[in-house]
């Protein structure tokens, strides 16, 4: 897209080409202006397309033999690990890290912090993939995939958790399909799609944080049905769903920090002014509020360890596993994004966020995977199911990439005054 | 019944019926202990003292339950060399323990121990377990979605999955043979074909008297103590053991509480956030939005 760019091309940002002669069509917009020959031209170009062209070749392959024969043939089939990398990673990783939207939504709509909009449609979105992707991940999980509306529809346990995580995920997607609804009606001109959603935001965002704290928190407790099977430092069964949502909030908040990074880094073409001369504030701006969810965690974290009385696990080896969890993933980011906050540096700030989103990572595979089953084996998972879940998240990359790529996220849609007049 | 009550709370407050929950709340709170069990529902109490590990059972159960032919004969002994567990096709094993001081080993009969209020029945989002008032935990495979949660809660380590099936996968485990047997009062096919009667049938809360009586009777054969009794809320099959149980690959560390009082916790707070946190928000909105809503009138009223 660079090449083009300096050829003199502009990024398709409006429904009239720039004499406003033009009225793009669809299939303008959808090749951001470009011919075809331009668009595959520059798809082949990028060196980034040809890894995932390998990915999803061999990837692809592995997936489908999934559904050929069955979960024996791509995991260990584990009786005692049920959960593998597929809810490790897919549900249990990606699902904190999707919280972003439901934190930007709250602190624009609801707290009015119109400050924070260049970056909110971003947070918005990457909620949405993250949780639709972590539906995917379920979706090849399952051993009965196609079954996935028994919960809603066919029989029904409402007293288990995971009913409540079902029912909450499935509300909040349509919820954040709801909050995107203006940026893709702005995309496809629909403008009274979008005043209609104008009208019930703040009902949609306080409908979002209602789901989004109850179901962060119920993956937590989802683990407080295996009390004697989780290490104890991992898992407290009063403060389990408190533990998992705090830590949720600075995992979407640092997430989006990351995206924002890669975007800024990767797609620059794509954002306009109005996102890259606030990123660096916003960055600081969100890295305020990943440091004080930092904060509440540690304490919460201790207290929660206090409660329990599990001092003595932390002279173990699983103690000195936990205190390189705690450290790496939250003593050290609230010192770094301190520092960076007071000398305004957003670099810092950037580094220490993508280091907090390897903590949470660890942390919520240590629940899952890790400190599992601890008094038993370590369960180490098959080559297959480590490549379906490469595959299935690049295919969550390619699907980011190219809404990231078309409709206003990181960039305004330039109004039709601007253009008529 | 006492516990159908709590699940209808359960079910009331994770519904969101915020109002239901409110008013059924105040009149369950006190019934809300745990649920002792069926009053006339049946158990087994197993004598780890007079098993022999001949594993007669493991092919009884086999031949009731329609199960594949396993890859070692069960009169092959060298299978007991290893520890097993439960698996899809074996839903129930025989492990033999050596004791340090002992001259003879233990062997310990591993099934589903059909608890008092299972963990498998109340992390299910599909509602495809049910304890009956004969004591068995039944499994309904047909709405059953494969989220494998149930092997994640059950303390036991005892469901296991169809893994290999494509188009069927489905749990599999013991249920106290109740389709043939329990349901018209006959003990499980192990029981029957036990040739040391190391199982006992009966009703579970005479057998928790009948172990009492044997501990009572040879104080110095038997740990005193039926696993079981109270373990995780109380199970239906119960063991008497003449070495410390943990010793013979019992988990001593459950606890006597149901794996739901762990749950329950996170289960309270559903209907909190769903009352209180709409107005709470609400309001912090109109709190923060203020200024720009009082600049909106003046300007307003300015016009």
């Amino acid at each position: 897209m660079k090449t083009f760019i300096a050829k003199g091309k502009t990024p398709l940002a409006a429904h009239y080409n720039e004499d406003k002669t033009v009225k793009w069509s669809m299939k303008d917009k959808l090749l951001l202006g470009l011919s075809l020959s331009e668009y595959l031209a520059q798809a082949f170009r990028n060196p980034f397309n040809w890894i995932l062209a390998v990915i999803f070749t061999f990837g692809g392959y592995v997936t489908i033999t999934r559904f050929l024969f069955g979960l024996g043939y791509v995991t260990h089939s584990s009786y005692d690990y049920p959960w593998g990398l597929f809810l490790g990673w897919g549900l249990f990783v990606m699902v904190p890290l999707s919280a972003s939207g439901f934190m930007l939504g709250t602190t624009v709509e609801v707290f009015g912090r119109n400050d924070f909009k260049p970056i909110e449609r971003l947070a918005l979105l990457n909620g949405l993939l993250g949780y639709f992707f972590a539906v995917m991940f379920l979706q090849v999980d399952l051993g009965q995939p196609w079954r996935l509306i028994y919960p809603m529809f066919v029989s029904l346990g409402p007293a288990a958790v995971l009913f409540l995580v079902a029912w909450h995920v499935a509300t909040y997607l349509s919820v954040q399909v709801a909050e995107l609804v203006p940026a893709f009606a702005e995309w496809a001109a629909m403008p009274k799609l979008k005043t209609f959603i104008k009208s019930i935001i703040l009902g949609l965002t306080i409908a979002g944080i209602i789901l989004s704290t109850l179901h962060q928190g119920a993956l937590g407790a989802l683990f407080t049905y295996a009390p004697g099977k989780v290490h104890p430092l991992w898992l407290s069964a009063p403060f389990q769903w408190f533990h998992f949502f705090c830590s949720s909030i600075f995992a979407g908040l640092c997430m989006l920090i990351v995206v924002s990074t890669i975007c800024k880094k990767t797609m620059a073409w794509r954002c306009d002014k109005n996102f890259l001369i606030n990123l660096d504030r916003l960055t600081l701006g969100l890295a305020k509020g990943s440091t004080l969810a930092l904060i509440t965690y540690l304490v919460i974290k201790i207290i929660a360890i206090a409660h329990d009385g599990d001092w003595g696990y932390l002279a173990s080896g699983w103690g000195q596993w936990f205190m390189l969890e705690m450290g790496v993933g939250v003593i050290v980011p609230i010192i770094l994004f301190t520092i960076a906050i007071r000398n305004n540096l957003a670099g810092l700030a950037r580094f220490t966020a993508l280091l907090t989103v390897i903590g949470i990572v660890l942390n919520r595979l240590n629940t899952a995977l890790i400190t599992f089953n601890w008094k038993l084996y370590q369960e180490i998972p098959h080559w297959r199911e480590v490549t379906i879940v490469i595959t299935v998240y690049a295919l969550y990359i390619v699907t980011y990439r190219f809404i990231l790529y078309r409709l206003p996220i990181l960039y305004t849609w330039k109004k039709e005054e601007d253009t008529a007049s | 019944m006492k516990a159908m009550n709590r699940r209808k709370f359960l079910k009331g407050s994770l519904l969101g019926g915020a109002a239901a929950s409110l008013v059924s709340k105040s009149r369950d709170a006190g019934a809300a202990a745990t649920f002792g069990g069926y009053p006339d529902g049946m158990g087994v109490l197993v004598d780890l003292t007079r098993c022999i590990g001949c594993r007669t059972c493991e092919a009884a159960c086999n031949k009731e339950q329609g199960l594949p032919t396993p890859a070692q004969a069960f009169d092959d002994m060298t299978v007991l060399d290893h520890k097993r567990r439960t698996s899809e096709g074996a839903f129930t094993v025989v492990n033999r323990y050596d004791i340090p001081g002992q001259d003879h080993p233990l062997f310990r009969k591993i099934q589903c121990n059909h608890c008092n209020e299972p963990a498998c029945l109340t992390s299910c989002f599909v509602n495809a377990y049910t304890k009956t008032p004969e004591g068995a935990v039944i499994y309904d495979p047909t709405v059953c979605v494969g989220c494998r949660t149930c092997m994640i809660a059950c303390p036991f380590y005892v469901p296991a999955y169809s893994y290999s099936s494509v188009l069927n996968p489905i749990i599999r485990k013991c249920i106290f043979c109740h389709e043939t047997r329990l349901k018209f009062g006959r003990p499980p096919a192990c029981v029957e074909a036990c040739p040391r009667e190391v199982m006992t049938f009966g009703k579970r809360n005479d057998l928790i008297k009948i172990g009492h009586q044997r501990i009572q009777s040879y104080p110095d054969l038997y740990e005193d103590h039926i696993y079981g009794e109270n373990e995780v809320g109380g199970t239906a099959w119960m063991y008497l053991s003449s070495t410390p149980f943990d010793q013979v690959g019992f988990d001593t560390g459950l606890g006597n509480q149901p794996i739901l009082s762990y749950v329950k916790e996170f289960l309270t707070v559903v209907p909190m956030v769903l009352t209180i946190w709409p107005a709470l928000f609400a309001g912090f909105h109109l709190l923060a939005t203020r200024k720009d809503a009082q600049q909106k009138k003046e300007e307003k009223s300015e016009i």
